[in-house]
């Protein structure tokens, strides 16, 4: 009884958390819906609980009111089916390229596979990032950017059914951020992916997502507007910079960002 | 319980220019001399240059250290022996450390391994209960609050005062011996590993929740080496401690053993072979500490180290 066009739903969710000062409400009344196959990004300013709705449908927090379901189901906690890449890739940094990715591998198939085909899995998705040279070296012996690919690799080898992003690329430069979209494109495009990836860099969402959630300033932030980005796939940036269509849509997110959210500061 | 490691300011690096032009102004010689010699020339300046910046200002600390005790002993009249004395005297007593003549007459050799097979003895069996403790108290909240309170209580007290204790419940003195550098080296294990696993990046837990690992993989894969570099800095001050307490310990219980030795030989009133076993203990605490710290630094990531 799977629809496919209600695949993620997450119903009035709220999310309160306590601190020193008291408690301090970051999400309110959040209602969406995401298709299977979809990518979508979460865009709005630092602070504004992108992160925090991200974590909700990750499982890794439960919200104070509200559900959020994927595939009919009630999201109660983390798992493998949603793999999270996280903002500073989080790699383990006694382990080899190789062993993150394979202790994801191995979690995920050992009880179906022998460990033969676990290693080429793991071979396969390190190959499917451009790391098959650095497999086993340690994520201190490689740069910033292979790292967040390693992060990717270990995500995309789980199979999962959701692929979550917290600012994947923020972390580094432009060319490496570019390149690495390029691939993150071609990737989702291969594996028909239900990617949410959240993201403050208004070109990123308008290149890479299906639909772009722009979200308001918190305190108790909640979703300003959706915006269909309805491009023809495969996109390629140089030919969609002079696009009318993405020139709109990028027109439309700086907009709402800038203009009617501008007010950064009342945030703080 | 604070133990800083004492580092030297970093050396100056002489820039290669200044040397080029030390190492030619130093060999005014023919030509075709200069050219053969410029190379190993240079090298050697630089090299007696390190050598002398690692060398001398150690020697110039033992020089006063030895000068200081030189004047101590001279304005004493000799109740403190010489340094040139203690050094004949030390000379003797390594001429043959090895030596048993009865249970209480044993050479300096013997009495040093027997303090540091307590020490092993004590702090082996001290990491064995010390450390799963101390994993087992950071990981789950409710235990850390059921024990720390009674650490916090615990923890303070000399390790002496356990002795009584432990020569009622072990009716003999070598085992209450090693029943003290248990309590003493226990603290500093379990408090490290616990704060270490309560310190493991939230990130690499979310890793572990993401993946739903089991409790063995996340033990494994996780907690015990992002919780290594804590646990072997509680090691290190674990047998810092047992080491400084063996000393006092065996001077209370007899025995054979260096603390012991130490109180035998005041009781000789041969103050030469107390100063001698003041170095000897000091030196074998070196080498514990520095051996500890190149097990640290061999086990500790990037990641970890920042």
């Amino acid at each position: 009884m799977n629809n496919p066009a209600k695949f993620i739903e997450i119903q009035g969710v709220e999310q309160t958390f306590k601190t020193a000062k008291g408690l301090f409400p970051a999400l309110r009344g959040i209602d969406l819906t995401i298709a299977k196959g979809e990518f979508v990004a979460l865009i709005g300013h630092s602070g504004c609980g992108k992160s925090t709705l991200l974590n909700l449908i990750a499982g890794l927090t439960t919200p104070t009111h509200g559900a959020l379901l994927c595939a009919n189901k009630e999201i109660k906690g983390p798992g493998p089916e949603r793999a999270v890449v996280f903002q500073n890739h989080s790699l383990l940094p006694w382990l080899t390229c190789f062993d993150n990715v394979y202790l994801a591998v191995e979690r995920v198939f050992a009880a179906r596979e022998s460990r033969q085909q676990l290693r080429a899995r793991t071979d396969a998705v390190l190959a499917l990032v451009g790391l098959t040279h650095a497999g086993q070296k340690r994520p201190g012996e490689i740069s910033g950017g292979m790292k967040q690919r390693v992060g990717i690799a270990r995500a995309l080898s789980m199979e999962p059914q959701v692929l979550l992003m917290d600012e994947p690329f923020g972390a580094l430069d432009a060319l490496t951020r570019a390149k690495l979209q390029d691939e993150l494109l071609e990737i989702v495009a291969r594996t028909q992916s239900t990617v949410v990836m959240v993201t403050h860099d208004v070109d990123e969402a308008v290149l890479l997502s299906d639909k772009i959630v722009m979200m308001t300033n918190g305190p108790a932030a909640t979703i300003g507007e959706i915006l269909p980005v309805d491009l023809p796939r495969p996109r390629r940036r140089v030919e969609l910079a002079e696009d009318p269509r993405y020139v709109h849509c990028r027109k439309a997110v700086i907009d709402f960002l800038y203009t009617r959210q501008g007010h950064v500061e009342k945030a703080a | 319980m604070v133990s800083a490691v004492f580092h030297a300011p970093p050396e100056p690096i002489a820039a290669p220019n200044t040397m080029k032009k030390v190492a030619a102004s130093a060999l005014p010689i023919s030509a075709g001399a200069v050219k053969h010699s410029k190379p190993s020339g240079r090298d050697w300046t630089a090299l007696s240059r390190g050598f002398w910046l690692a060398v001398l200002p150690p020697l110039c600390g033992l020089g006063l250290l030895v000068g200081l005790w030189a004047v101590v002993s001279a304005t004493t009249g000799g109740s403190i022996p010489s340094p040139q004395e203690t050094w004949q005297q030390a000379l003797e007593v390594f001429n043959d450390p090895f030596y048993r003549n009865g249970p209480n007459d044993q050479g300096v050799g013997w009495n040093v391994l027997a303090s540091l097979q307590r020490v092993a003895v004590g702090f082996g069996m001290a990491a064995l209960v010390g450390i799963p403790a101390g994993f087992v108290i950071g990981r789950f909240g409710f235990l850390s609050r059921m024990f720390m309170p009674v650490i916090s209580l615990l923890r303070p007290v000399s390790p002496l005062a356990w002795l009584p204790i432990g020569l009622l419940v072990f009716k003999g003195a070598n085992p209450a011996a090693i029943w003290t550098i248990f309590i003493c080296s226990i603290w500093p294990m379990v408090i490290n590993t616990a704060v270490g696993v309560q310190r493991v990046p939230q990130d690499y837990m979310n890793v572990a929740r993401v993946l739903q690992l089991s409790e063995w993989k996340i033990a494994t894969r996780i907690l015990f080496p992002a919780v290594l570099p804590y646990m072997l800095t509680g090691v290190r001050l674990a047998v810092g401690t047992a080491w400084l307490v063996i000393v006092a310990a065996e001077m209370l219980t007899g025995g054979v053993g260096i603390g012991f030795w130490v109180w035998d030989e005041w009781n000789n009133l041969n103050v030469k072979n107390i100063l001698i076993a003041i170095f000897v203990i000091g030196i074998v605490g070196l080498v514990l500490e520095f051996a500890l710290i190149k097990l640290a630094t061999a086990f500790t990531f990037e990641e970890v180290k920042s």
